[in-house]
């Protein structure tokens, strides 16, 4: 899954090149080899050493602050998101909802890789939710609907309906 | 900017240190464990820091970074890499050591369980040979791993073996200054005992050796336990055998009433928790025994079990009094009444009963005068009731309600905590007022029964290891059971000084009934006896029975402990119960359905919308399988988009 992450992340950034991984450990932890140096070992290290190398730096933050809150919830997406229980789901869902009630994006305004991972992230709880539970989480439903349909963000991840009624009939499509 | 922290957190060493550190200025304030600084989370999380902007950083490790970056100081690639380290590697195995040495005096496992990580420590040092984690100068992933492992690593009862390159690292960090600052403010010179408080306030960490549950964001094809994936193969099977073998399988037999036990076949006794007669039924009560037993005993007919499945309405005790009270009515009168009700709503939902009746019948008096009453497993005891002078008479339970002494919920009722569950004697309350005048009863002394549960609790431990492992228990049935065995059994009081009751047939007793919690369940045999003359054939017979009980949660004790014991006492080669299935509550909303208070959707409402019964079924049992406490949402588009 965090191969197919890492992948996807080279298309929207638009490396040409695509990078060779391999995994460490049972957990399964990604590891980009270098050839100028030693290798770089973590979904959120590599994440971050990709966008650095795209020169897309505003993608973790623009601000000392808005950094701290990037770093904080690709932590959390490592942390606590990968491998919550099922009792989890409700508390992670309802504190997600809370914190993007006045924001956009995870970082305020400003889209970051923070998007980026945590919705690969919970795109597999997302899918699991019925229309109703949907609506119950309004804002992340929001954010989630946004991100899923950004520009070359959503890869090798089927998109999730979020709407009960399709705007448009069938034949508008 | 300001930093919350709280003391003996581990987590705040961290922040701590790298406030000393990076030298930034930055208000610290400290707050209990409990205190909810950031507001979008559920559960406190702590060091938590508000930045300027007003946003908060909750993650310990973000907050170290961002001290580091205003102080001019970014984070490299290398620093990164520690830190997710750090946070995914390191951080799990620490909570589980400190869990070990700090709350279970394991100090002797934590090396095992630190193992993995201090020797990926070790290992990374050794073949970098700088003094830092990242090169020749402190970097924020050595304050913040320094910070981490400080409670382990300074508490030197702790063998954790020798990593020469580890130590070396450890004391430069030791010897600072600002770690050291940080830590007397933490852990108060306490070392890891400092951290007690803050440790127990935690959940309890699952161990990475046996996670039983399946993380549920883990890609089917990539978990190889969780459920089994169906083949092909035998998903043909099962259509070949649905549509071909359904012909070849026995017709349901018309049943032939009265249904007595066969030699030969399985017979299951089924009952549902008798609903109490004094309102109409809720669809709590209704998904909360009498459909899940009422699916489960169509099944057992399907199966060609001998099934009987009775049930009824119980209609003794001082809820019925009461609602006589309210309407003018004798208590006779109500039970007749909502008795018709309950019926007429069960028969609309398709409940499949063998025989729906009554408690208030002859044959429940009768069967009382030979139960253990005369055995040796009943005491006489002088109890002090609430008596309200003004009604000019003893309140119980059910007429008395005040403050619960164990939660201080202020609308416990006088039996019953609704709130904690506990069982409580109206005595116990705090501020008790009687329920129909408002006044404050006094207490009273009176002469009662008690059921001496405590001498048969042997008898009920013997049966109950082997009910409980042979047969359908529900997990929560189970724990509740267990719950209350470990609370030590008392002798249950099993009279009360009410009218309207099954009289006690002893003659000291006259003016008292049965408390009705304990001559409700004999309601099955008496209800069974009405059905036919030989119902001992199903109750005295555990070779050829067994016995299926189904209620909701909240009666399990009743079933698994006091009416077993009453059997138990009464010396009679009583069937007892084998398999017990418990339901979570139905939440309306998200408070408690209930007919006393009016809350809910009830049972003809329900035939009043139009819908018909089968999709009531279905919806209500979509829900119940839900598992923990459900709730009712009301919206149509939940059933129309299933059906």
């Amino acid at each position: 899954m965090a191969l197919r992450e890492l992948s996807s992340l080279e298309k929207f950034l638009g490396l040409k090149k695509p990078n060779k991984y391999s995994t460490q450990g049972d957990k399964k932890v990604p590891v980009l080899q270098s050839n100028n140096g030693p290798a770089l070992v973590g979904l959120v290290t590599i994440a971050c050493h990709l966008v650095k190398e795209a020169k897309r730096p505003e993608l973790l933050g623009d601000s000392a602050e808005s950094r701290a809150v990037v770093q904080q919830w690709l932590e959390h997406r490592v942390t606590k998101l990968d491998g919550c229980t099922k009792e989890d789901v409700k508390t992670v869902l309802k504190d997600f909802n809370l914190y993007l009630q006045d924001k956009v994006y995870l970082a305020g305004n400003q889209f970051t890789l923070a998007d980026i991972f945590m919705y690969y992230g919970i795109h597999s709880l997302i899918v699991e939710l019925a229309i109703q539970e949907k609506e119950q989480y309004m804002n992340v439903t929001r954010w989630f609907d946004h991100i899923q349909h950004y520009p070359g963000i959503r890869h090798h991840l089927p998109p999730v309906a979020v709407l009960r009624n399709r705007i448009y009939t069938g034949r508008h499509h | 900017m300001k930093l919350f922290v709280s003391e003996g957190n581990p987590h705040c060493l961290k922040v701590l240190a790298a406030l000393e550190v990076t030298g930034a200025k930055c208000d610290v304030q400290y707050v209990n464990h409990e205190e909810r600084v950031v507001p979008f989370l559920s559960r406190p999380a702590l060091p938590a820091l508000l930045l300027p902007s007003g946003l908060h950083l909750f993650s310990s490790n973000a907050i170290c970074r961002y001290l580091f970056e205003v102080n001019g100081q970014d984070s490299s690639e290398l620093c990164n890499q520690w830190l997710e380290w750090e946070a995914t590697e390191l951080q799990p195995a620490l909570l589980q050591a400190l869990h070990m040495a700090v709350l279970q005096g394991k100090g002797s496992e934590v090396s095992k369980v630190l193992q993995g990580p201090l020797n990926y420590l070790d290992q990374s040092l050794s073949k970098k040979n700088t003094p830092y984690l990242t090169g020749e100068a402190v970097s924020v992933a050595d304050v913040v791993l320094w910070a981490a492992l400080y409670p382990i690593l300074s508490d030197s009862s702790l063998a954790l073996g020798d990593r020469k390159s580890v130590k070396i690292w450890f004391d430069h960090g030791a010897a600072m200054h600002s770690l050291q600052c940080a830590a007397q403010k933490v852990l108060q010179g306490k070392g890891l005992q400092g951290m007690k408080s803050y440790m127990q306030k935690q959940p309890a960490p699952q161990s990475s050796q046996c996670r039983d549950t399946q993380p549920c964001n883990s890609s089917p094809a990539e978990s190889e336990e969780g459920e089994r994936l169906v083949s092909e193969e035998e998903i043909e099977a099962a259509a070949l055998t649905w549509s071909k073998s359904l012909n070849a399988c026995p017709l349901v037999a018309n049943r032939q009433h009265p249904i007595l036990p066969q030699e030969g076949k399985r017979n299951l006794l089924v009952t549902s928790a008798l609903p109490y007669v004094n309102n109409v039924p809720h669809l709590g009560n209704i998904i909360g025994c009498v459909l899940s037993a009422d699916v489960f005993s169509r099944y057992g007919r399907l199966r060609d079990w001998n099934v009987l499945f009775v049930c009824g309405t119980d209609e003794y005790g001082t809820a019925t009094e009461n609602k006589a009270r309210e309407e003018g009515l004798t208590p006779q009168q109500i039970c007749d009444k909502y008795h018709a009700v309950h019926s007429s709503i069960y028969k609309w939902f398709q409940i499949d009963f063998d025989y729906f009746g009554r408690t208030t019948t002859e044959k429940q008096t009768e069967i009382f005068s030979g139960d253990s009453t005369s055995t040796g497993f009943l005491v006489e005891d002088t109890v002090e009731q609430l008596r309200c002078e003004s009604c000019q008479r003893f309140l119980a339970d059910r007429f008395v309600e005040g403050t619960c002494p164990h939660c201080s919920y202020p609308e416990a009722r006088g039996d019953q905590c609704d709130k904690c569950g506990r069982l409580i004697n109206a005595v116990e309350l705090r501020e008790p007022q009687c329920k129909v005048c408002r006044q404050t009863p006094v207490i009273r002394s009176s002469k009662h029964l008690f059921l001496d549960l405590p001498k048969l609790e042997t008898q009920l431990e013997q049966w109950l290891d082997k009910s409980t492992s042979t047969g359908d228990w529900t997990a929560n049935a189970k724990q509740i059971t267990r719950s209350w065995l470990r609370d030590g059994l008392k002798p249950r009081c099993i009279t009360r000084d009410l009218k309207w009751g099954t009289p006690v047939p002893h003659p000291d007793f006259k003016e008292k009934v049965f408390y009705v919690w304990f001559d409700a369940p004999i309601g099955y045999l008496s209800i069974t006896a009405n059905y036919t003359d030989k119902w001992e054939t199903w109750w005295k017979n555990p070779h050829q029975v067994e016995l299926y009980n189904f209620m909701a949660k909240d009666n399990v004790p009743f079933h698994s402990v006091v009416f077993p014991c009453s059997l138990l006492g009464a010396q009679d080669n009583y069937t007892l119960v084998n398999h017990l299935v418990a339901t979570e509550y139905l939440n309306y909303e998200d408070t408690k359905f209930s007919k006393s208070r009016g809350v809910g959707v009830f049972g003809d409402m329900a035939k009043d919308t139009g819908i018909p019964s089968d999709v009531w079924r279905f919806y209500l049992l979509v829900r119940a399988s839900r598992g923990t406490g459900f709730s009712l949402l009301l919206g149509r588009h939940g059933y129309e988009k299933q059906l």
